[in-house]
Protein backbone atom coordinates (compact mmCIF):
# COMPACT_ATOMS: atom_id res chain seq x y z
CA UNK A 1 0.00 0.00 0.00
CA UNK A 2 2.83 2.11 0.84
CA UNK A 3 3.51 1.87 -3.27
CA UNK A 4 0.09 3.26 -4.15
CA UNK A 5 0.82 6.54 -1.86
CA UNK A 6 3.82 7.44 -3.60
CA UNK A 7 2.39 7.09 -6.77
CA UNK A 8 -0.29 9.69 -5.97
CA UNK A 9 0.52 13.11 -5.96
CA UNK A 10 1.68 14.23 -2.69
CA UNK A 11 -0.10 17.48 -2.01
CA UNK A 12 -3.54 16.45 0.78
CA UNK A 13 -6.30 19.25 1.02
CA UNK A 14 -4.63 20.72 4.00
CA UNK A 15 -1.50 21.91 2.31
CA UNK A 16 -3.62 23.25 -0.34
CA UNK A 17 -5.86 25.16 2.07
CA UNK A 18 -2.15 26.25 4.10
CA UNK A 19 -0.45 27.23 0.33
CA UNK A 20 -3.26 29.66 -0.59
CA UNK A 21 -3.38 30.90 3.31
CA UNK A 22 0.39 31.89 3.08
CA UNK A 23 0.37 32.86 -0.69
CA UNK A 24 -2.85 35.52 0.66
CA UNK A 25 -0.57 36.44 3.87
CA UNK A 26 1.98 37.28 1.59
CA UNK A 27 -0.14 39.15 -0.42
CA UNK A 28 -1.46 40.95 2.44
CA UNK A 29 1.60 41.38 4.09
CA UNK A 30 3.70 42.71 1.28
CA UNK A 31 0.93 45.45 0.30
CA UNK A 32 1.66 46.30 4.01
CA UNK A 33 4.79 46.71 4.63
CA UNK A 34 6.46 49.71 4.92
CA UNK A 35 3.64 51.22 5.13
CA UNK A 36 2.71 53.06 8.10
CA UNK A 37 -1.13 53.84 7.22
CA UNK A 38 -2.01 50.33 6.15
CA UNK A 39 -5.64 50.12 5.83
CA UNK A 40 -6.25 53.44 5.63
CA UNK A 41 -4.47 53.39 2.10
CA UNK A 42 -7.00 51.10 0.64
CA UNK A 43 -10.28 52.95 1.52
CA UNK A 44 -8.76 56.44 0.63
CA UNK A 45 -7.65 55.60 -2.91
CA UNK A 46 -11.85 54.88 -3.99
CA UNK A 47 -12.68 57.29 -1.83
CA UNK A 48 -10.09 60.40 -3.22
CA UNK A 49 -12.21 59.30 -6.74
CA UNK A 50 -15.47 59.25 -5.37
CA UNK A 51 -14.08 62.68 -4.49
CA UNK A 52 -13.02 63.76 -7.83
CA UNK A 53 -16.24 62.74 -9.55
CA UNK A 54 -18.20 64.60 -7.37
CA UNK A 55 -16.65 67.57 -7.58
CA UNK A 56 -15.95 67.33 -11.51
CA UNK A 57 -20.05 66.77 -12.14
CA UNK A 58 -21.94 67.88 -9.45
CA UNK A 59 -19.71 70.97 -8.61
CA UNK A 60 -17.97 71.95 -12.09
CA UNK A 61 -20.66 70.44 -14.46
CA UNK A 62 -23.70 71.04 -12.80
CA UNK A 63 -25.22 67.71 -13.47
CA UNK A 64 -28.17 67.18 -10.81
CA UNK A 65 -28.28 63.75 -9.42
CA UNK A 66 -30.02 62.50 -6.47
CA UNK A 67 -27.78 61.47 -3.65
CA UNK A 68 -24.56 61.12 -6.11
CA UNK A 69 -21.73 60.76 -3.13
CA UNK A 70 -23.32 57.20 -2.23
CA UNK A 71 -24.21 56.25 -6.22
CA UNK A 72 -20.28 56.78 -6.41
CA UNK A 73 -19.26 54.90 -3.35
CA UNK A 74 -21.31 52.05 -4.60
CA UNK A 75 -19.95 51.95 -8.45
CA UNK A 76 -16.30 52.76 -7.19
CA UNK A 77 -15.59 50.09 -4.05
CA UNK A 78 -16.66 47.20 -6.13
CA UNK A 79 -14.95 48.87 -8.77
CA UNK A 80 -11.64 49.34 -7.10
CA UNK A 81 -11.58 45.19 -6.54
CA UNK A 82 -12.45 44.19 -9.90
CA UNK A 83 -10.40 46.79 -11.63
CA UNK A 84 -7.26 46.39 -9.31
CA UNK A 85 -7.18 42.69 -10.24
CA UNK A 86 -7.70 42.97 -13.75
CA UNK A 87 -5.47 45.37 -14.09
CA UNK A 88 -2.91 43.49 -12.48
CA UNK A 89 -3.41 40.11 -13.21
CA UNK A 90 -0.87 40.42 -16.23
CA UNK A 91 1.94 40.34 -14.05
CA UNK A 92 1.14 37.55 -11.71
CA UNK A 93 3.08 34.96 -12.86
CA UNK A 94 5.93 36.79 -13.90
CA UNK A 95 5.59 38.78 -10.20
CA UNK A 96 6.05 35.41 -8.92
CA UNK A 97 9.15 34.03 -11.17
CA UNK A 98 11.30 32.81 -8.31
CA UNK A 99 9.03 30.27 -7.37
CA UNK A 100 7.28 29.20 -10.73
CA UNK A 101 10.96 28.62 -11.55
CA UNK A 102 12.13 26.97 -8.32
CA UNK A 103 8.93 24.00 -7.40
CA UNK A 104 6.49 22.50 -9.27
CA UNK A 105 2.75 23.36 -7.30
CA UNK A 106 -0.40 24.53 -8.11
CA UNK A 107 0.27 28.02 -10.14
CA UNK A 108 -3.59 28.78 -10.33
CA UNK A 109 -3.34 29.43 -6.56
CA UNK A 110 -1.32 32.51 -7.21
CA UNK A 111 -4.10 34.30 -9.08
CA UNK A 112 -6.64 32.72 -6.38
CA UNK A 113 -4.75 34.41 -3.61
CA UNK A 114 -4.71 37.99 -5.57
CA UNK A 115 -8.29 38.31 -6.29
CA UNK A 116 -9.21 37.03 -2.67
CA UNK A 117 -6.28 39.99 -1.24
CA UNK A 118 -8.57 42.53 -3.36
CA UNK A 119 -11.89 40.74 -2.46
CA UNK A 120 -10.58 41.58 1.48
CA UNK A 121 -10.00 44.79 0.51
CA UNK A 122 -13.47 44.72 -1.01
CA UNK A 123 -14.82 43.67 2.10
CA UNK A 124 -13.01 45.67 4.74
CA UNK A 125 -13.86 48.72 2.75
CA UNK A 126 -17.70 48.01 3.39
CA UNK A 127 -17.86 49.81 6.87
CA UNK A 128 -17.55 52.98 5.11
CA UNK A 129 -19.88 52.44 2.83
CA UNK A 130 -22.47 51.69 5.47
CA UNK A 131 -21.11 55.12 7.04
CA UNK A 132 -21.53 56.76 4.16
CA UNK A 133 -25.24 56.09 4.03
CA UNK A 134 -25.81 56.42 7.60
CA UNK A 135 -24.60 60.30 6.99
CA UNK A 136 -27.21 60.51 4.17
CA UNK A 137 -29.87 58.34 6.00
CA UNK A 138 -29.74 56.05 4.05
CA UNK A 139 -31.25 52.53 5.28
CA UNK A 140 -28.83 49.48 4.89
CA UNK A 141 -31.30 46.12 3.76
CA UNK A 142 -31.24 43.27 5.62
CA UNK A 143 -30.87 41.75 1.83
CA UNK A 144 -27.44 42.52 2.39
CA UNK A 145 -26.79 39.02 4.40
CA UNK A 146 -27.31 36.79 1.45
CA UNK A 147 -26.98 39.26 -1.32
CA UNK A 148 -23.15 40.53 -0.45
CA UNK A 149 -22.04 36.88 -0.53
CA UNK A 150 -23.65 35.85 -3.71
CA UNK A 151 -22.02 38.89 -5.48
CA UNK A 152 -18.79 38.67 -3.83
CA UNK A 153 -18.68 34.90 -4.88
CA UNK A 154 -19.97 35.58 -8.15
CA UNK A 155 -17.34 38.88 -9.02
CA UNK A 156 -14.65 36.07 -7.51
CA UNK A 157 -15.45 33.73 -9.65
CA UNK A 158 -15.22 36.20 -12.80
CA UNK A 159 -12.10 37.85 -11.59
CA UNK A 160 -10.18 34.72 -10.98
CA UNK A 161 -11.21 33.43 -14.42
CA UNK A 162 -9.94 36.64 -15.96
CA UNK A 163 -7.20 37.11 -13.84
CA UNK A 164 -5.99 33.42 -14.75
CA UNK A 165 -6.50 34.17 -18.48
CA UNK A 166 -4.54 37.19 -18.62
CA UNK A 167 -1.43 36.31 -16.06
CA UNK A 168 -0.89 33.08 -18.42
CA UNK A 169 -0.94 34.73 -21.88
CA UNK A 170 1.14 37.55 -20.89
CA UNK A 171 3.80 35.17 -20.03
CA UNK A 172 3.98 34.20 -23.99
CA UNK A 173 2.88 37.65 -25.46
CA UNK A 174 3.96 40.35 -23.18
CA UNK A 175 1.89 43.36 -24.68
CA UNK A 176 -0.91 41.76 -23.03
CA UNK A 177 -0.11 43.68 -19.87
CA UNK A 178 0.02 46.97 -22.19
CA UNK A 179 -3.36 46.28 -24.31
CA UNK A 180 -5.05 45.28 -20.21
CA UNK A 181 -4.68 48.72 -19.20
CA UNK A 182 -6.06 50.38 -22.27
CA UNK A 183 -9.19 47.59 -22.41
CA UNK A 184 -9.38 48.51 -18.55
CA UNK A 185 -10.10 52.36 -18.92
CA UNK A 186 -12.34 51.58 -21.87
CA UNK A 187 -14.49 49.47 -19.58
CA UNK A 188 -14.27 51.88 -16.40
CA UNK A 189 -16.29 54.57 -18.83
CA UNK A 190 -18.29 51.69 -20.81
CA UNK A 191 -19.79 50.39 -17.26
CA UNK A 192 -22.51 52.61 -14.99
CA UNK A 193 -20.04 53.45 -12.09
CA UNK A 194 -19.68 57.18 -12.40
CA UNK A 195 -22.83 57.28 -13.73
CA UNK A 196 -25.95 55.22 -13.37
CA UNK A 197 -28.56 52.54 -15.69
CA UNK A 198 -31.41 54.60 -16.14
CA UNK A 199 -29.01 57.51 -17.29
CA UNK A 200 -27.48 55.09 -20.03
CA UNK A 201 -30.01 56.21 -23.17
CA UNK A 202 -32.53 53.41 -24.42
CA UNK A 203 -31.11 52.55 -27.76
CA UNK A 204 -27.80 51.26 -26.81
CA UNK A 205 -28.70 49.48 -23.51
CA UNK A 206 -28.68 46.31 -25.72
CA UNK A 207 -25.34 46.44 -25.48
CA UNK A 208 -24.25 46.23 -21.93
CA UNK A 209 -24.33 42.36 -21.93
CA UNK A 210 -21.79 42.76 -23.90
CA UNK A 211 -19.74 44.03 -21.04
CA UNK A 212 -18.75 41.65 -18.21
CA UNK A 213 -18.13 44.21 -15.98
CA UNK A 214 -21.25 45.84 -16.66
CA UNK A 215 -24.22 43.13 -15.18
CA UNK A 216 -21.87 42.97 -12.34
CA UNK A 217 -22.05 46.99 -11.25
CA UNK A 218 -25.21 47.53 -11.57
CA UNK A 219 -26.60 44.84 -9.52
CA UNK A 220 -23.90 46.13 -6.91
CA UNK A 221 -25.47 49.45 -7.18
CA UNK A 222 -28.96 47.79 -6.54
CA UNK A 223 -27.85 45.76 -3.68
CA UNK A 224 -26.25 48.57 -1.91
CA UNK A 225 -28.70 51.31 -2.39
CA UNK A 226 -31.43 49.61 -2.73
CA UNK A 227 -31.00 46.04 -1.11
CA UNK A 228 -32.83 44.49 -4.55
CA UNK A 229 -30.93 42.56 -7.19
CA UNK A 230 -31.95 42.74 -11.01
CA UNK A 231 -32.17 38.27 -11.59
CA UNK A 232 -31.89 39.10 -15.81
CA UNK A 233 -28.00 41.21 -14.94
CA UNK A 234 -27.79 38.48 -12.42
CA UNK A 235 -28.09 35.63 -14.76
CA UNK A 236 -25.97 37.10 -17.00
CA UNK A 237 -22.88 37.49 -14.69
CA UNK A 238 -23.83 34.03 -13.16
CA UNK A 239 -23.48 32.79 -16.75
CA UNK A 240 -20.04 35.12 -17.42
CA UNK A 241 -18.14 33.71 -14.10
CA UNK A 242 -19.05 30.26 -15.01
CA UNK A 243 -17.55 30.65 -19.01
CA UNK A 244 -14.56 33.34 -17.33
CA UNK A 245 -13.93 30.03 -14.77
CA UNK A 246 -13.82 27.93 -17.65
CA UNK A 247 -11.53 29.60 -20.39
CA UNK A 248 -8.63 30.39 -17.42
CA UNK A 249 -8.52 26.88 -16.99
CA UNK A 250 -8.29 25.62 -19.95
CA UNK A 251 -5.83 28.29 -20.51
CA UNK A 252 -3.71 27.41 -17.56
CA UNK A 253 -4.00 23.45 -18.41
CA UNK A 254 -2.55 24.00 -22.05
CA UNK A 255 -0.15 26.59 -20.75
CA UNK A 256 1.16 25.93 -17.67
CA UNK A 257 3.91 23.52 -18.38
CA UNK A 258 5.80 26.27 -19.94
CA UNK A 259 5.69 28.40 -17.11
CA UNK A 260 9.55 27.76 -16.05
CA UNK A 261 10.53 28.03 -19.16
CA UNK A 262 9.48 31.84 -20.59
CA UNK A 263 8.65 33.18 -16.93
CA UNK B 1 14.99 -5.12 -6.07
CA UNK B 2 15.37 -1.49 -5.55
CA UNK B 3 12.91 0.56 -6.00
CA UNK B 4 13.55 3.80 -8.21
CA UNK B 5 12.51 7.12 -7.25
CA UNK B 6 13.51 9.11 -10.59
CA UNK B 7 13.14 7.54 -13.73
CA UNK B 8 13.55 9.10 -17.58
CA UNK B 9 12.98 7.17 -20.50
CA UNK B 10 14.04 8.50 -23.78
CA UNK B 11 13.69 12.43 -22.88
CA UNK B 12 14.31 15.04 -24.85
CA UNK B 13 13.81 18.62 -24.48
CA UNK B 14 14.06 21.36 -26.55
CA UNK B 15 13.89 25.48 -25.98
CA UNK B 16 12.04 27.39 -28.53
CA UNK B 17 13.93 31.08 -29.07
CA UNK B 18 10.82 32.66 -27.59
CA UNK B 19 12.15 36.00 -27.69
CA UNK B 20 11.76 35.60 -31.86
CA UNK B 21 8.18 36.53 -31.55
CA UNK B 22 7.32 38.43 -27.99
CA UNK B 23 4.59 40.58 -29.08
CA UNK B 24 1.50 40.89 -30.38
CA UNK B 25 1.99 42.68 -33.33
CA UNK B 26 4.93 40.74 -34.44
CA UNK B 27 2.92 37.86 -33.84
CA UNK B 28 0.23 38.72 -35.34
CA UNK B 29 1.72 40.61 -38.92
CA UNK B 30 2.96 37.59 -40.04
CA UNK B 31 1.44 34.43 -38.50
CA UNK B 32 2.48 31.69 -40.26
CA UNK B 33 6.12 32.45 -40.80
CA UNK B 34 6.62 32.91 -37.03
CA UNK B 35 4.53 30.05 -36.17
CA UNK B 36 7.06 27.80 -38.57
CA UNK B 37 9.97 29.87 -36.47
CA UNK B 38 8.60 28.53 -33.50
CA UNK B 39 8.55 25.03 -34.60
CA UNK B 40 11.73 25.36 -36.30
CA UNK B 41 14.31 27.47 -34.13
CA UNK B 42 14.87 24.99 -31.20
CA UNK B 43 17.45 24.44 -29.32
CA UNK B 44 17.98 20.97 -27.82
CA UNK B 45 18.79 20.99 -24.71
CA UNK B 46 18.65 16.99 -23.54
CA UNK B 47 18.77 14.39 -26.53
CA UNK B 48 17.44 10.92 -25.68
CA UNK B 49 18.36 10.93 -21.81
CA UNK B 50 18.18 7.60 -19.74
CA UNK B 51 18.32 7.02 -16.55
CA UNK B 52 17.26 5.88 -13.07
CA UNK B 53 18.03 6.70 -9.05
CA UNK B 54 17.02 4.62 -6.73
CA UNK B 55 15.60 5.36 -3.39
CA UNK B 56 18.06 6.81 -0.65
CA UNK B 57 20.86 6.89 -3.21
CA UNK B 58 23.58 9.76 -3.62
CA UNK B 59 23.20 10.67 -7.14
CA UNK B 60 25.96 13.58 -9.03
CA UNK B 61 25.43 14.96 -12.24
CA UNK B 62 28.61 16.38 -14.07
CA UNK B 63 29.49 17.86 -17.07
CA UNK B 64 30.50 21.42 -19.15
CA UNK B 65 28.57 24.50 -18.73
CA UNK B 66 25.62 24.00 -20.95
CA UNK B 67 25.79 20.72 -21.27
CA UNK B 68 22.01 20.34 -20.23
CA UNK B 69 22.67 19.38 -16.43
CA UNK B 70 19.95 22.11 -15.13
CA UNK B 71 17.64 21.16 -17.49
CA UNK B 72 17.60 17.52 -16.01
CA UNK B 73 17.39 19.12 -12.72
CA UNK B 74 14.40 21.25 -13.56
CA UNK B 75 12.91 17.84 -15.08
CA UNK B 76 12.95 16.08 -12.29
CA UNK B 77 11.62 19.10 -9.95
CA UNK B 78 8.85 19.01 -12.43
CA UNK B 79 8.76 22.85 -13.40
CA UNK B 80 10.19 21.69 -16.92
CA UNK B 81 7.87 18.96 -19.17
CA UNK B 82 10.53 16.94 -21.78
CA UNK B 83 9.07 17.09 -25.08
CA UNK B 84 9.35 13.43 -26.06
CA UNK B 85 9.82 10.51 -23.29
CA UNK B 86 8.96 10.60 -19.82
CA UNK B 87 10.07 11.88 -16.55
CA UNK B 88 8.37 10.12 -13.73
CA UNK B 89 9.26 10.83 -9.84
CA UNK B 90 7.99 9.58 -6.97
CA UNK B 91 8.03 11.77 -3.86
CA UNK B 92 8.51 14.72 -1.79
CA UNK B 93 10.78 17.10 -4.16
CA UNK B 94 13.04 19.75 -2.62
CA UNK B 95 12.20 23.07 -4.12
CA UNK B 96 15.56 23.24 -6.83
CA UNK B 97 18.40 24.91 -4.85
CA UNK B 98 20.60 27.55 -6.37
CA UNK B 99 20.93 31.26 -5.26
CA UNK B 100 18.00 33.19 -4.08
CA UNK B 101 16.11 29.74 -4.15
CA UNK B 102 12.07 30.28 -4.43
CA UNK B 103 12.52 33.45 -1.47
CA UNK B 104 10.15 36.23 -1.72
CA UNK B 105 12.47 39.35 -1.31
CA UNK B 106 9.52 41.72 0.65
CA UNK B 107 8.89 38.45 2.83
CA UNK B 108 11.30 38.10 6.51
CA UNK B 109 12.91 34.73 6.80
CA UNK B 110 10.52 32.91 8.96
CA UNK B 111 7.81 33.91 6.38
CA UNK B 112 10.21 32.49 3.71
CA UNK B 113 10.35 29.55 5.62
CA UNK B 114 7.21 28.91 5.57
CA UNK B 115 6.46 29.76 1.69
CA UNK B 116 8.81 27.36 0.59
CA UNK B 117 7.46 24.74 3.01
CA UNK B 118 4.22 24.38 1.85
CA UNK B 119 5.48 25.19 -1.78
CA UNK B 120 7.42 21.83 -1.78
CA UNK B 121 3.94 19.93 -0.41
CA UNK B 122 4.32 20.43 3.73
CA UNK B 123 1.52 22.08 5.31
CA UNK B 124 2.21 25.01 8.03
CA UNK B 125 2.21 22.24 11.13
CA UNK B 126 4.42 20.81 9.72
CA UNK B 127 7.15 23.31 8.79
CA UNK B 128 6.18 24.73 12.08
CA UNK B 129 7.89 21.95 14.20
CA UNK B 130 11.36 22.19 12.04
CA UNK B 131 11.13 26.18 12.24
CA UNK B 132 13.71 26.25 15.19
CA UNK B 133 16.30 23.90 13.56
CA UNK B 134 15.84 26.00 10.53
CA UNK B 135 16.84 28.95 11.73
CA UNK B 136 19.40 27.76 13.90
CA UNK B 137 21.75 26.32 11.45
CA UNK B 138 20.99 29.44 8.91
CA UNK B 139 22.57 31.18 11.98
CA UNK B 140 21.01 34.24 10.84
CA UNK B 141 20.23 35.53 14.02
CA UNK B 142 18.20 38.94 14.44
CA UNK B 143 18.41 38.85 10.94
CA UNK B 144 15.20 36.23 10.73
CA UNK B 145 12.87 38.91 10.86
CA UNK B 146 13.86 41.28 8.57
CA UNK B 147 13.02 40.92 5.11
CA UNK B 148 15.00 38.97 2.43
CA UNK B 149 15.73 41.95 0.47
CA UNK B 150 18.24 43.10 3.21
CA UNK B 151 20.18 39.83 3.42
CA UNK B 152 23.13 39.16 1.64
CA UNK B 153 24.12 36.56 -0.86
CA UNK B 154 25.73 34.59 1.71
CA UNK B 155 22.61 34.56 4.24
CA UNK B 156 20.00 34.45 1.32
CA UNK B 157 22.51 30.75 0.52
CA UNK B 158 22.81 29.73 3.83
CA UNK B 159 18.53 30.25 4.65
CA UNK B 160 18.08 28.63 1.13
CA UNK B 161 19.93 25.29 2.72
CA UNK B 162 19.23 25.16 5.67
CA UNK B 163 15.18 24.87 3.92
CA UNK B 164 15.70 22.30 1.94
CA UNK B 165 17.76 20.48 4.02
CA UNK B 166 15.87 20.39 7.04
CA UNK B 167 12.05 20.67 5.31
CA UNK B 168 12.72 16.41 5.07
CA UNK B 169 12.04 16.39 1.30
CA UNK B 170 12.01 12.50 0.05
CA UNK B 171 14.11 13.79 -2.89
CA UNK B 172 16.65 16.57 -2.13
CA UNK B 173 17.86 18.61 -5.20
CA UNK B 174 21.37 20.79 -5.09
CA UNK B 175 22.12 23.07 -7.82
CA UNK B 176 26.09 24.01 -7.53
CA UNK B 177 25.28 25.44 -4.14
CA UNK B 178 28.21 24.73 -2.44
CA UNK B 179 30.47 27.76 -4.28
CA UNK B 180 28.25 30.12 -1.95
CA UNK B 181 28.82 30.71 1.79
CA UNK B 182 31.67 31.15 3.62
CA UNK B 183 33.87 28.09 4.17
CA UNK B 184 32.63 27.52 7.43
CA UNK B 185 29.44 27.77 6.57
CA UNK B 186 30.24 25.21 3.44
CA UNK B 187 31.58 22.83 5.44
CA UNK B 188 29.02 22.86 7.86
CA UNK B 189 26.82 21.96 4.67
CA UNK B 190 28.65 19.28 3.43
CA UNK B 191 28.55 17.56 7.10
CA UNK B 192 25.11 17.88 6.86
CA UNK B 193 24.80 16.63 3.06
CA UNK B 194 26.73 13.74 4.74
CA UNK B 195 24.47 12.85 7.45
CA UNK B 196 22.08 12.35 4.69
CA UNK B 197 24.49 9.46 3.72
CA UNK B 198 22.46 6.53 5.98
CA UNK B 199 19.28 8.05 5.45
CA UNK B 200 16.50 7.27 2.88
CA UNK B 201 16.02 10.54 1.32
CA UNK B 202 17.74 10.64 -2.10
CA UNK B 203 19.87 13.17 -2.91
CA UNK B 204 21.01 14.33 -6.37
CA UNK B 205 23.51 16.79 -6.71
CA UNK B 206 24.95 19.03 -10.00
CA UNK B 207 28.43 20.40 -9.28
CA UNK B 208 31.32 21.17 -11.59
CA UNK B 209 33.05 20.51 -8.14
CA UNK B 210 33.97 16.72 -8.65
CA UNK B 211 35.77 16.44 -4.85
CA UNK B 212 32.39 16.69 -3.77
CA UNK B 213 30.38 14.58 -6.24
CA UNK B 214 33.06 11.92 -5.53
CA UNK B 215 32.85 12.25 -1.80
CA UNK B 216 28.84 12.73 -1.51
CA UNK B 217 27.33 10.15 -4.62
CA UNK B 218 27.81 6.76 -4.95
CA UNK B 219 27.11 6.97 -8.47
CA UNK B 220 27.40 9.93 -11.04
CA UNK B 221 25.92 10.77 -14.61
CA UNK B 222 28.11 12.26 -17.12
CA UNK B 223 26.34 14.52 -19.92
CA UNK B 224 28.14 15.91 -22.57
CA UNK B 225 26.84 18.07 -25.44
CA UNK B 226 23.24 17.00 -24.35
CA UNK B 227 23.32 13.24 -24.02
CA UNK B 228 24.38 10.98 -21.80
CA UNK B 229 28.45 10.08 -21.64
CA UNK B 230 28.50 7.52 -18.94
CA UNK B 231 26.48 6.62 -15.65
CA UNK B 232 28.11 4.87 -13.05
CA UNK B 233 30.16 4.80 -9.82
CA UNK B 234 31.18 8.14 -8.87
CA UNK B 235 34.68 7.81 -8.80
CA UNK B 236 34.72 5.65 -12.01
CA UNK B 237 33.05 9.08 -14.05
CA UNK B 238 35.04 11.52 -12.25
CA UNK B 239 38.35 10.08 -13.38
CA UNK B 240 36.74 9.57 -16.93
CA UNK B 241 35.47 12.80 -16.76
CA UNK B 242 38.70 14.39 -16.09
CA UNK B 243 40.94 12.54 -18.55
CA UNK B 244 38.30 13.81 -21.26
CA UNK B 245 38.78 17.09 -20.50
CA UNK B 246 42.41 17.04 -20.17
CA UNK B 247 42.85 17.88 -16.51
CA UNK B 248 44.65 15.59 -13.89
CA UNK B 249 41.89 14.59 -11.76
CA UNK B 250 43.23 15.73 -7.68
CA UNK B 251 41.22 15.24 -5.36
CA UNK B 252 43.83 16.46 -2.69
CA UNK B 253 42.43 19.31 -0.96
CA UNK B 254 45.43 21.48 -0.37
CA UNK B 255 45.86 21.77 -4.05
CA UNK B 256 42.88 21.62 -5.90
CA UNK B 257 43.06 21.61 -9.32
CA UNK B 258 39.65 20.75 -11.45
CA UNK B 259 37.93 23.42 -9.63
CA UNK B 260 38.41 26.25 -7.28
CA UNK B 261 36.10 25.79 -4.86
CA UNK B 262 36.76 25.35 -1.14
CA UNK B 263 34.52 22.94 -0.16
CA UNK B 264 37.09 20.32 -0.37
CA UNK B 265 39.21 21.44 2.07
CA UNK B 266 37.59 19.34 5.02
CA UNK B 267 38.21 16.04 2.97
Amino acid sequence: MKRLKDFSYHRNLENYRDLLLVLLQKEVKVRYKSKVLGYLWSIASPLAFAFVYYIAFSGILRVRIEGYPLILMSGLFPWQWFGNSVGTAPKLFLNNSTIIKKVNFPRNIIPLATVMNHMLHFVLSLPVIVLFMMIYHKPISISWLYGMPIMILIQLVTVYGISLILASLNLFLRDIERLTQIVMTFAFYFTPIIFTLDMIPEKYRYLIPFNPAAPLMINWRHLILDGTVDFYYLGISVAYAIAFLLLGTAVYKKLAWKFAEVV
Amino acid sequence: MRESVVTFQNVYKSYPFYHHVRGVKNFLFDFPRNLNKIQNQQYEALRDINFEVYRGEKFGIIGHNGAGKSTTLGLIAGVLKPNKGRVTVRGRISPLLALGAGFHPELDGRENIVLNGVLMGLTRREVQRKMDEIIEFAELDEFIDQQIRVYSSGMVARLGFSVVAHLDPEILLIDEVLGVGDIRFQRKCVKKMQEFRGSDTTMILVSHSLPSVVNLCDRALWIEDHEVRMIGNAQEIAENYCKSAGVEMDLNPQKPVVNTEVTNVIF
